[in-house]
């Protein structure tokens, strides 16, 4: 029987997906739990297992296509009776279940079996009780035939109008409906979204333009486009504000200088700087709970896990993988998670679990030589950090009341964070948190 | 309250009518001894004698004729045809004259007569016992054309239909005599002619409906509603005047509009209700207005497989909704 595949929900407050490359072609014969597709959300690419055994018919989402969850995304023809799905052969319902109204007792409930014949007796009615194959092509009805692929030209008139009431640009809007097409409802949603879509339509590349004047227009990937929504989504909802710190590492390059080599032989992880920040950050998070938060439908939701995500450049763009209880992890299981998930970010091959559940965000943009940055917040934590390069300075130091200029390891963080939930007092307080965490490691910490 | 079929519905409300005013007769072909055919006038002739509930010849148009006749003269009389299928010898009757009374008398003469159509199919009738009429009615201006589809329709609309001083047309769709049951007060009320009513509130498209077509509907409509399609229903209840203000109110909310009947669609009610969307609602709609209806072929088929191939159904209108909310 024909079926329907949809695409699956994949995880919290994930509603779409842009369809990456299809691994099975029409005609295919498939297994289930056989990947199919892949995917692209913001937060996890990953593959979409096959539903049910049987053929492939129809790949109705294609290559760079946004797609809501739950939306149709191909068709497949399965052996009968091997699944049972919503959208099927539909049972017959009662009408009488129909949500309670006044009006449901005087509608009527069909009586089943009644005698319905043209003298009141003969023919009794069997049809509601029977199954029928429900031929949806037999149907006689006068719409417009569906557009078959690619987007479908023109508005309908209340989108159309909606769009002048609310000075919506249709053009920034990707359809939910059939071929793309634009629906009332999209434009609502954007209307409730403040105005814009909150999708940005792939833009038709000018070709006669861009030759004129040797410009060059790139398809952004669909990797791309999810982050380049993700950023206009955080930047336009969240109002950031900004501040930084220096933080004196030195005592922190010096206990790393001397244990590196010993930590690697005896845990088989090479220490960086990463789990030592993120040891620190994750305590100074417990410390500062409203930087571990989220503005959510006006109320400020504290996070009871600090789950910190750590940012990771990947081929063509940033994934930001999840390290989970991260204030009660020691530096050793740090170290050993960070390597895994940072292995498995730049392989393509994160889990679900790897990227979800986020609270805040760790960017070590040092390691690129930047020593400032205003990061835009990963959507919806309150704030991020980064980490810049750490550099040795001239700096005036104190030693029992005596100033003297000594060449240190400096290092900024620079934290933006979500003026609605913080001030800068309280990102202040955060950083010097931060700041005295890291500048207590001396070379005779016990660090573990 | 108590539960009725439209059958026993529609007679009760003839019982109180005929208690109500004296100047009321029954006619139609064996309403008297029989009962009438489907036992809508069971009993009313021991009641009411046989000068109120007469018994006629197979002659429609001397039905409607001599109706006519009794109405212009102060009577109020009630007609059964007794299927829709045989109410074309009436039409000079009926569309002719009747309509025209008042007009052409320059008001001077009213027609307050009501007839009674059994019509629709579904029942295995074929070609003579499964006709869907009403197009011709709604059609003449002077004329009102009902088309209850529940027990408690059936009675307050025929109560408002016999107390109308001008001629109105009572479509029972026969299948829904005794498949519908519903809830319907013992004491007397009336439902006012021209008036929609919203069976199934929803937000993503309005299904307009009329007849047996409103139970498939409100069916499909919640099979909708599993896959999470939320689908209003609007019984039109009247077919003539069309409530056009309850049909732009509901299409221009939701956006989009399916009209189901099982009469077929080309110059039908949904040809109307179609072009009062268009007219009233083009801004605010999200789709093509559609029509689900039969094939457009001369009878009902007799065949009882060929018949649920022409009927619509509650699959039928399933996949319609579905189509229409891709979109």
């Amino acid at each position: 029987m024909a079926f329907n595949i949809e695409l699956p929900h994949v995880g919290e407050s994930v509603t779409e997906a842009v369809i990456g490359k299809w691994l099975k072609s029409p005609g295919d014969q498939i297994e289930k739990y056989d990947p199919l597709v892949e995917i692209v959300t913001d937060k996890v690419n990953m593959d979409v297992p096959s539903p049910a055994s049987g053929t492939l018919t129809k790949i109705i989402a294609t290559e760079g296509e946004t797609v809501a969850m739950g939306a149709i995304i191909a068709e497949m023809e399965t052996v009968d009776g091997e699944v049972s799905v919503t959208g099927g052969s539909p049972a017959i319902v009662d009408a009488a279940k129909a949500p309670e109204s006044p009006l449901a007792g005087r509608i009527g409930t069909i009586v089943q079996g009644a005698n319905v014949g043209p003298t009141g007796g003969e023919f009794v009615d069997t049809s509601l009780t029977a199954t029928k194959p429900a031929d949806a092509a037999a149907q006689n009805t006068s719409g417009r035939p569906a557009a078959s692929n690619g987007r479908q030209k023109g508005f309908s008139p209340v989108v159309t109008r909606l769009a002048a009431q609310h000075g919506i640009d249709l053009n920034s809007l990707v359809g939910t409906g059939l071929g793309g097409r634009v629906t009332k409802k999209d434009v609502t949603t954007a209307v409730e979204s403040g105005g814009t879509g909150s999708i940005s339509a792939p833009q038709t590349p000018q070709t006669p333009q861009a030759a004129l004047n040797e410009d060059q227009v790139i398809e952004p990937s669909p990797i791309r486009k999810m982050i380049a929504n993700h950023m206009v989504k955080s930047m336009s909802e969240i109002p950031h504000a900004w501040s930084a710190i220096e933080v004196d590492v030195t005592g922190m390059v010096e206990w790393r200088t001397a244990n590196k080599e010993s930590f690697e032989r005896e845990h088989g992880v090479r220490l960086t700087y990463l789990p030592i920040t993120l040891s620190v950050v994750a305590d100074a998070l417990k410390a500062n709970p409203r930087l571990n938060s989220s503005w959510s439908d006006g109320n400020i939701v504290l996070k009871s896990a600090i789950n910190v995500g750590v940012a990771v450049a990947v081929d063509g763009g940033l994934v930001v993988p999840v390290i989970h209880g991260a204030a009660d992890s020691s530096l050793i299981d740090l170290a050993g998670i960070l390597g895994g998930v940072v292995e498995r970010a730049r392989s393509g091959s994160m889990t679900l679990d790897d990227v979800q559940g986020g609270t805040f965000t760790l960017n070590n943009t040092g390691t690129l030589g930047s020593v400032w940055g205003g990061a835009i917040i990963n959507h919806p934590q309150a704030a991020i950090l980064t980490t810049e390069a750490i550099v040795k300075r001239p700096v005036v130091i104190s030693v029992d009341g005596v100033d003297s200029i000594a060449i240190r390891s400096m290092m900024n963080i620079c934290l933006s964070f979500d003026h609605r939930i913080v001030d800068g007092a309280e990102a202040s307080t955060f950083l010097q948190s931060v700041k005295s965490g890291l500048e207590a490691i001396a070379l005779t910490s016990d660090l573990k | 309250m108590p539960e009725k079929t439209v059958i026993e519905a529609v007679r009760e409300s003839m019982q109180i009518e005929m208690r109500r005013d004296d100047s009321m007769i029954i006619l139609g072909e064996d309403v008297g001894n029989r009962g009438g055919v489907f036992l809508a006038t069971d009993g009313l002739i021991d009641e009411f004698g046989e000068n109120r509930v007469i018994d006629t010849p197979l002659a429609e148009s001397s039905i409607c004729g001599v109706a006519l006749g009794a109405a212009v003269n102060g009577m109020r009389p009630l007609a059964e045809i007794q299927f829709a299928d045989f109410v074309w010898p009436a039409i000079n009757q009926l569309v002719g004259e009747a309509a025209k009374v008042r007009y052409g008398t320059n008001g001077v003469k009213t027609a307050p007569m009501t007839i009674r159509v059994p019509y629709g199919g579904g029942v295995r009738g074929g070609l003579y016992h499964s006709q869907s009429i009403e197009v011709l009615f709604a059609h003449t201006p002077g004329l009102s054309v009902v088309a209850p589809a529940t027990p408690y329709d059936a009675k307050g609309l025929l109560a408002t239909a016999i107390r109308t001083d001008d001629p109105v047309i009572v479509l029972e769709h026969k299948r829904t005599y005794r498949l519908v049951k519903g809830e319907v007060p013992d004491e007397e009320y009336t439902i006012p002619i021209g008036k929609a009513e919203i069976k199934r509130p929803g937000t993503d498209m309005t299904i307009i409906t009329y007849g047996l077509m409103l139970h498939y509907s409100l069916q499909a409509a919640e099979m909708a509603a599993a896959n999470g399609i939320d689908v209003e229903v609007l019984d039109l209840r009247t077919l003539r005047p069309l409530d056009a203000d309850a049909i732009a109110e509901s299409a221009s909310r939701t956006g989009k509009a399916l009209i189901v009947q099982e009469d077929t669609p080309a110059v039908s009610i949904g040809s109307e209700v179609s072009a009062i969307i268009g007219e009233r609602c083009f801004f605010d709609l999200d789709g093509p207005i559609t029509r689900l209806g039969p094939p457009e072929l001369p009878p009902m088929p007799f065949s009882p497989i060929q018949e649920a191939e022409f009927m619509p159904s509650p699959e039928k209108i399933l996949a319609a909704i579905t189509k229409l909310a891709e979109i």
